[in-house]
């Protein structure tokens, strides 16, 4: 036996096929992305230098980085609240709740976006009932603009904005909130200076998940935007099939996954994202 | 430190918890003097806890009344009573240091910073953790957490304090230290402190007066020597230290181990039982002996070990007698 082979913890043999495939199929593709951005059409930087070339892709950016944080302040504020009341409510109501909550999360995307379609479109439900009504002369504009896109895309968000608070929520100990009332504080002070800086780390789990998965979205910006709210994902879907420019996607790609991961690094110099996901704060 | 303080007296009136059908608490009347240290001592499902969280405001009382210092206090809220409570597992915040912890009460209350870092420093003191005020409890051991514990719950100087049990996270060893510190923090501020648990020895050591709870309702009040030495019910004499029950004359009487001296042989002039010892353990400083009697009764004997050194073995003939005075004739219903 070499030297190296004695260094090398034999539980490496055991793991090494899933490695060797988790290389291959999963690291290899966005290796295989990133290499693009560098080298489709020519090599060199040329990709990345069009973002500041034109407008048009700066604006595309633009407004994905605004309608995901639109989103995600909808989402995480109207699932703290959810989940505070499914938290805190009788078991029976809390079981109709979380049935719902897991029936709108198992429905298809697509199904979700269209019904938006048919509830707000310009001759959908909601305008109709209003004009019969009398109390609108013309049909409101909700769908096929970027009300549309954030309505179709908070409410798609919000049962992954309510499971990692409820989470955090049920995992808190009731008896400090008493001690906290037993001290003398009020309801508002308690909630403020305890209970949601005891629920942060859901709060930032929710913000992460909700904020990572609205930057990929592609479904409901493409039905409920009419096109004319672009956001990257799409975008990214025109150049691969439309004009063929791989490069440009791949840089929009690659762009996204740094976006990702430079979160990730700075909310772990704030708090260990072990906490955040699930693991113990000690 | 003493003058921050002054204990105050609750009366309990008929008061009664139910939960739906279930009577947790059955017309309880009760007098908490100032300043006194009054245990509630029974065993789980007595109805101690929920009658301190009905004294904390954390639960509303189906009927009768608790006023401190002679006005009622059973409409207002857990957070305007003004009352220390040492949570069962403390209840600390996770997220505040020590010191945070310990300056909360004054802090919502909005007093100045100067007056708050002050009454901490007190505190820190009182219960010896000044050098851990910037730790955060996650940080600090069992009993060090239940220090900052009671420093968080008397910081505002409250007239009465509610202990839940304080002790039952910790190892027996540490708990004795504690009792003794606690006993020493209540002899120097003074607060009334009403204190709920399910160990005799805890109640003994520590109490002015025991309040012996069973099924919702008082078995008996005193002090512990009270309690200890003239027990009114069985259930009063076996929950607070070990008794045997004889039976003569048609009445029943409870009898200490301890109070039983136990000889050789037969034929002893104040001999009241006579038997053979069926089991002997032994545990140090003193010696626990099963006697069963001719009457077919189970009677324990504790014998000092120093003092009664003729060796005794199992099945021999040994005869048991005892003062008048150690026999306490029972209520029994």
């Amino acid at each position: 036996m070499n030297a190296v082979a004695r260094h090398i913890h034999p539980g490496w043999a055991i793991i090494a096929p899933l490695l060797v495939l988790v290389v291959a199929l999963y690291l290899g593709p966005i290796l295989n992305i990133m290499w693009l951005s560098v080298t489709d059409p020519e090599p060199g930087l040329g990709n990345y230098r069009k973002l500041f070339e034109g407008d048009t892709l700066l604006r595309i950016v633009w407004t994905t980085l605004r309608i995901c944080v639109i989103t995600t302040v909808f989402s995480v504020t109207l699932g703290y609240s959810i989940a505070y009341a499914m938290v805190h409510c009788h078991q029976r109501q809390k079981n109709y709740m979380l049935t719902l909550l897991l029936v709108s999360f198992w429905i298809s995307i697509l199904v979700r976006t269209f019904s938006w379609l048919m509830l707000l479109g310009r001759n959908g439900l909601v305008n109709n009932t209003l004009e019969t009504l009398g109390l609108i002369s013309a049909p409101i504009a909700f769908m096929r603009n970027e009300l549309g896109v954030l309505i179709g895309m908070v409410h798609y968000m919000i049962p992954y904005a309510v499971l990692p608070l409820l989470v955090s929520m049920q995992s808190l100990d009731s008896r400090v909130m008493d001690a906290s009332r037993n001290l003398g504080a009020s309801g508002s002070q308690t909630f403020w200076r305890i209970y949601l800086p005891l629920t942060l780390p859901g709060i930032v789990a929710s913000t992460l998940l909700v904020f990572i998965l609205s930057l990929g979205f592609y479904v409901t910006p493409a039905v409920l935007g009419g096109g004319k709210v672009l956001m990257v994902a799409e975008y990214i879907s025109v150049q691969l099939l439309v004009t063929l420019k791989w490069g440009t996607a791949a840089m929009l790609a690659a762009l996204m996954l740094a976006g990702v991961l430079a979160m990730l690094w700075i909310m772990s110099r704030f708090m260990k994202l072990s906490a955040v996901f699930g693991g113990s704060t000690r | 430190m003493a003058d921050a303080f002054s204990g105050g007296s609750l009366r309990i009136e008929g008061v009664s918890k139910y939960f739906g059908a279930f009577r947790a608490v059955n017309e309880v009347d009760l007098e908490i003097r100032k300043g006194e240290f009054l245990t509630l001592l029974g065993p789980s499902g007595s109805g101690k806890t929920t009658l301190l969280m009905m004294i904390a405001g954390f639960l509303d009382i189906t009927s009768g009344d608790i006023a401190l210092d002679g006005s009622s206090i059973a409409e207002v809220p857990a957070e305007k009573r003004n009352f220390g409570m040492v949570f069962q597992g403390y209840a600390l915040f996770p997220h505040m240091t020590v010191r945070d912890n310990i300056g909360y009460a004054l802090s919502v209350r909005k007093r100045p910073e100067a007056e708050i870092r002050a009454r901490v420093d007190e505190m820190l003191e009182l219960v010896q953790l000044q050098d851990f005020a910037n730790r955060k409890p996650g940080q600090l051991s069992g009993g060090q957490q239940q220090r900052v514990a009671l420093a968080r719950a008397l910081c505002f100087a409250p007239p009465v304090l509610l202990l839940d049990e304080p002790l039952g996270a910790l190892d027996k060893k540490l708990r004795v230290e504690v009792q003794e510190q606690l006993k020493d923090i209540h002899r120097r501020v003074g607060t009334t402190f009403i204190y709920v648990t399910h160990d005799q020895e805890e109640a003994l050591s520590m109490s002015d007066r025991i309040v012996i709870m069973r099924d919702g309702a008082i078995e008996q009040v005193g002090s512990p020597q009270e309690l200890y030495e003239r027990p009114a019910t069985r259930f009063a004499a076996s929950f607070l230290g070990k008794s045997n029950f004889i039976h003569q004359n048609g009445r029943a009487y409870a009898l200490r181990p301890e109070k039983i001296d136990i000889h050789l042989g037969s034929g002893h002039p104040q001999a009241r039982r006579s038997g053979t010892i069926t089991s002997i353990t032994y545990f140090g400083s003193m010696q626990r002996i099963i006697v069963e009697t001719t009457e077919a009764e189970q009677i324990e004997v504790d014998i000092d070990v120093w003092r009664n050194r003729q060796p005794l073995h199992e099945g021999e003939v040994v005869e048991l007698s005892w003062q008048d005075a150690a026999a306490v004739e029972l209520n029994e219903s």
